[in-house]
């Protein structure tokens, strides 16, 4: 997937959210994103995570191989 | 509740730590398990693993169980803890090593 496609994916459905994203191999496959969003205050690191997950809309784990994730609450 | 969910549950209430993943300790089959792996054994904790892609109903069945689209998936003394990415989180912040104390979890011999 490309930068741009996760990017707008996770900011659509957490408005406000910044998305910071690493390409790990060249390859556009393999990516380490920094999620920091308002809406992740007051959540576990679980539910924080399942967040962003719902946002990809099912493609974590499928055609979004590898996405090494943390997330943060803004200061 | 289906046989695998079944299953599911009994594998994660019968084990203080278990690691769903790809692979086993030894030969871990993918990055994010192997990361799971090495965190697990920096915490010095006994610990079952089930290696999912010798189980196609457990890949899936896992998935569902939690809610949680990828593996590996830790589950401590019943509860899931996340993936690898939290795990290390929580590893690098000190939290998993307390968690795993205060729920006197077995050490590794």
């Amino acid at each position: 997937m490309a930068a741009a496609d996760i990017t707008a994916m996770i900011t659509a459905a957490l408005p406000g959210a910044e998305v910071e994203l690493r390409d790990l191999a060249g390859d556009d496959d393999h990516w380490a994103a920094t999620v920091t969003a308002p809406q992740f205050a007051g959540l576990s690191r679980v539910a924080q995570h399942k967040l962003v997950y719902d946002a990809l809309g099912g493609r974590m784990g499928g055609v979004l191989h590898a996405l090494q994730l943390v997330t943060r609450v803004p200061n | 509740m289906s046989d695998t969910n079944q299953r599911i549950a009994e594998i994660v209430g019968s084990n203080d730590v278990v690691l769903f993943m790809k692979g086993t300790p030894l030969f871990p089959q993918c990055g994010f398990s192997s990361r799971a792996v090495a965190i697990l054994d920096h915490c010095g904790v006994a610990y079952e693993s089930v290696d999912v892609l010798q189980d196609m109903e457990v890949r899936q069945g896992i998935k569902a169980f939690s809610d949680w689209p990828t593996i590996p998936q830790l589950y401590v003394k019943g509860e899931f803890l996340g993936g690898s990415d939290i795990m290390m989180e929580m590893y690098e912040a000190g939290e998993l090593q307390a968690l795993l104390d205060e729920k006197a979890v077995a050490r590794a011999e």
